[in-house]
């Protein structure tokens, strides 16, 4: 289990001194000036070499996304957007460090700006964190106060702000180019790319879009070095990594762990393990609701990171929010929840995905029933492959894997409910 | 799902005072000519001032930010925390539903909504003090199942807990956010696992519980004086930041919208100039007329028009003044195309002698050759 000592958010439950002078105690903003005169070069290859893949779901190398940025103006500005639109169902995480932690992401934020050459940076919360955004604005104004941001920002000689904006109701905009126009004061609707956010993103001007938790863990890794980073999980699934767990576990909690963890000692250390025990454990939802999800009994040696879920398990990593289900659950009502979300917040502009998620839904919500033809499931398996792929953004694929992953690990249970209903007996799977 | 606005709409909207204060602080986030970017937060403002988001409230803040009605009725439909019909006089209850929090019985919650409240989402109770609707994910998941009442979320509710929660918040009771049974903050119910070193000396709540205790402004209509106005940003009217690095391009030019277009329409209607016969030619002089189609706009079904009209040369064309260019213009089927081609400025260096770009292409091309 990862120590104390090296945990990267030590004040995660809040329960040490949330404000500035707290986080100065537990070792942030040591030596910030002294990071950024070390120069761009060194930040970026040390952010590399440290082995960091985004946070936010992706999993793409943080490091090397920095250096996509232009090194030098070329008479635009460039700029910093921090994606705190956390709503991938089973994600609760950056809240955590928004509101307990907030200095990490402050930091982090500077130090990623001076790197990639951007003087300001907007961080852009998801609107329903209202009490989030009040203690990280909370955060940035002591940091204003302290001369840690706005000009010469910490002694660093980099003028530097942090702008705190909100969206209002709307998961397309945790996507990167939606979330640009959400900033800009339009509807979310994803760009096509290219032009990639790096060669013209807000207001036109070079952006990198970065999650909360790949900005907040920058400093410590600067600090500590980037093997003490890549020191934790596999190789190529460097570092620690926060875990939402939620749903049928014992004690559903937000915990820091190191990458590659198992699966079971995660849940057995924080979680008080399964409800009713593993053999009651029925699937679990490894990396957020975009992922197709894997039976209970795969899962339990399964290893925590992105390369054993998505290549042993045909999963996912995700954000690591991971979703427990029991056996008392509905497999397929949970999965038809997901395609109902999909299909609430699909932005409407690509067709596939506007007309495919109202589909899937539908047929899913006759499956839940078992109402429907056997054939049904591979007409809804077609459909998903139809919306896969063919749009903009990721949202189409994000709506058909969790059915995909449902019908690949569950078809029995989608017949058996529909036999049952077709002879008016529940229980078919008993008279087999 | 359909989003449109209320049927019934209030005469006006403003700002309170300290709102429009705190509005017009916000906008000093964004770079100049980028204000559009706080439409989202002013919208927001307004619901926490009003309950909803009105028509009137709309178009106030478009007027604010420049921008055009519609895009910030798109804003408005768009995002679906923006209410568009009147809520509830004490709170809007919303009970995430998405897949962590319905298998852990969001479903109960959303039974006693029905019950408590109302049967459909969006409707007023009986005595309109709540309304309700069912949420995607609000990011709260191992805290399952929760709510968001006005600003805050409750966590880890229990059906009878609950219910009970909105018979002490219609009665005016103060009820303290955060999770409702016990735990502190997202960390295991049973016991700490990590971080086990400052939990002797924890402040009271969360930080999240801890604002809504300190301001007190959960289901509180919004006036602006709840919180000082700050903006650390700005030194001596200097954002420091903006000012270290080049300028921000400009937002591409907005068209004007259909009313203020409308209007302006009808403005040069009313300033439209009086028509004057200009001096026409019976034929053309010696003989030699000049080749009106060189104009660009004109072709040869125009340069007979215009040959009728008694118009033949480069130098009458060139002379006309307003009023004869409104005479002309009302003989032509083409309303406003001596203006837009610019057929004056071109006629003039014909008739000096000089060749207009359009002129030598017609020449060269022989685009008027049998």
């Amino acid at each position: 289990m990862l120590k104390d000592q090296d945990r990267i958010f030590t004040n995660l439950y809040g329960m040490h001194d949330r404000t500035l002078k707290g986080a100065q105690a537990r070792g942030h903003w040591d030596g910030t000036a002294g990071l950024v005169q070390k120069g761009r070069d060194w930040i970026i290859q040390t952010m590399k070499d440290s082995g960091l893949r985004g946070r936010g779901g992706a999993g793409f190398p943080t490091g090397l996304k920095w250096s996509f940025m232009p090194k030098e103006s070329d008479g635009r500005p460039a700029y910093l957007v921090i994606n705190a639109d956390e709503s991938e169902p089973g994600t609760c995480k950056d809240r955590e460090i928004m509101r307990h932690d907030p200095h990490t992401l402050i930091e982090g934020a500077l130090i990623a700006s001076f790197a990639m050459n951007a003087h300001t940076c907007y961080i852009y919360l998801r609107g329903e964190y209202i009490r989030e955004r009040e203690a990280l604005q909370a955060a940035i104004d002591e940091a204003y106060d302290s001369g840690l941001l706005g000009k010469n920002a910490a002694g660093s000689g980099w003028d530097f702000d942090v702008f705190l904006h909100h969206g209002a109701g709307a998961y397309i905009c945790g996507e990167e180019t939606a979330l640009i126009e959400s900033l800009e004061g339009k509807k979310g609707m994803p760009r096509m790319k290219p032009p990639f956010p790096a060669g013209a993103g807000l207001y036109g001007c070079p952006t990198t879009v970065n999650n909360v938790e790949s900005i907040a863990v920058v400093p410590t890794i600067l600090r500590r070095g980037a093997d003490w980073f890549a020191g934790f999980g596999r190789p190529n699934n460097a570092g620690t990594k926060l875990f939402a767990i939620s749903g049928h576990v014992n004690n559903p909690c937000v915990v820091e762990e190191a990458m590659s963890i198992s699966f079971e000692e995660l849940i057995e250390k924080h979680c008080g393990g399964i409800r009713g025990g593993w053999d009651n454990l029925l699937a679990v939802i490894p990396g957020g609701s975009s992922v197709p999800c894997v039976r209970g009994e795969n899962m339990r040696d399964a290893i925590m990171d992105f390369d054993y879920l998505r290549n042993d398990l045909g999963s996912g990593l995700g954000t690591a929010a991971v979703i427990v289900m029991d056996k008392q659950t509905d497999i397929i009502k949970a999965i038809w929840r997901l395609s109902k979300f999909y299909k609430h917040e699909s932005c409407g502009q690509c067709t596939p995905c506007r007309e495919g998620t109202g589909w899937m839904m539908r047929v899913m919500d006759r499956l839940v029933k078992g109402e429907a033809e056997p054939e049904e499931i591979d007409m809804l398996w077609d459909v998903t492959k139809q919306v896969e792929g063919h749009t903009i953004c990721a949202l189409g694929d994000a709506a058909a894997w969790p059915i995909q992953g449902l019908i690949r690990n569950f078809r029995e249970e989608i017949e058996d409910r529909i036999k049952a209903q077709k002879s008016g007996r529940m229980g078919a799977m008993a008279a087999e | 799902m359909l989003r449109r606005l209320h049927s019934e709409q209030p005469d006006s909207f403003a700002f309170t005072d300290l709102n429009q204060k705190w509005a017009e602080a916000q906008i000093t986030k964004y770079p100049e000519g980028r204000q559009a970017s706080a439409v989202i937060p002013l919208l927001w403002r307004a619901q926490e001032q009003e309950g909803w988001v009105s028509k009137p409230a709309i178009e106030y803040i478009a007027d604010m930010l420049g921008m055009a009605y519609i895009r910030v009725l798109e804003v408005a439909s768009f995002y679906f925390m923006f209410q568009l019909q009147p809520t509830g006089s004490v709170a809007h209850v919303q009970i995430c539903g998405t897949t962590s929090c319905m298998i852990c019985g969001a479903e109960d919650l959303i039974a006693i909504c029905r019950e408590k409240i109302a049967d459909k989402p969006f409707t007023l109770s009986t005595d309109g003090k709540f309304t309700w609707e069912e949420v995607e994910c609000l990011g709260a998941c191992t805290n399952a199942p929760m709510a968001q009442i006005g600003k805050d979320y409750y966590e880890d509710l229990t059906a009878e807990g609950f219910s009970k929660m909105l018979d002490d918040l219609a009665a005016g009771k103060e009820v303290v956010p955060g999770p409702q049974n016990g735990r502190y903050a997202a960390e295991p119910k049973s016991g700490l696992t990590s971080l086990t070193e400052y939990e002797a000396g924890k402040p009271q709540y969360n930080a999240s519980a801890a604002l809504a205790t300190d301001i007190k402004d959960g289901v509180k209509r919004i006036q602006g004086d709840e919180v000082p106005i700050l903006t650390p940003w700005v030194k001596d009217g200097v954002v420091a930041g903006r000012a270290a690095a080049a300028p921000t391009p400009k937002a591409p030019e907005a068209p004007k919208p259909a009313v203020k277009q409308a209007e302006e329409a009808k403005k040069a209607a009313a300033a439209d100039v009086a028509e004057k016969e200009p001096e026409v030619l019976k034929a053309a002089r010696d003989g030699k007329p000049d080749d009106l189609k060189l104009l660009k706009g004109v072709g040869p079904k125009l340069e007979e028009t215009l040959n009728e009209l008694g118009f033949f040369h480069f130098d009458q064309v060139a002379a006309w003044t307003e009023a004869e260019v409104a005479w002309v213009d009302s003989r032509l089927k083409f309303k406003g195309r001596i203006e837009r081609d610019g057929w004056i400025e071109q006629a003039k260096k014909l008739a000096a002698g000089e060749e207009t770009e359009f002129a030598k292409r017609a020449k060269d091309d022989g685009i008027y050759d049998e």
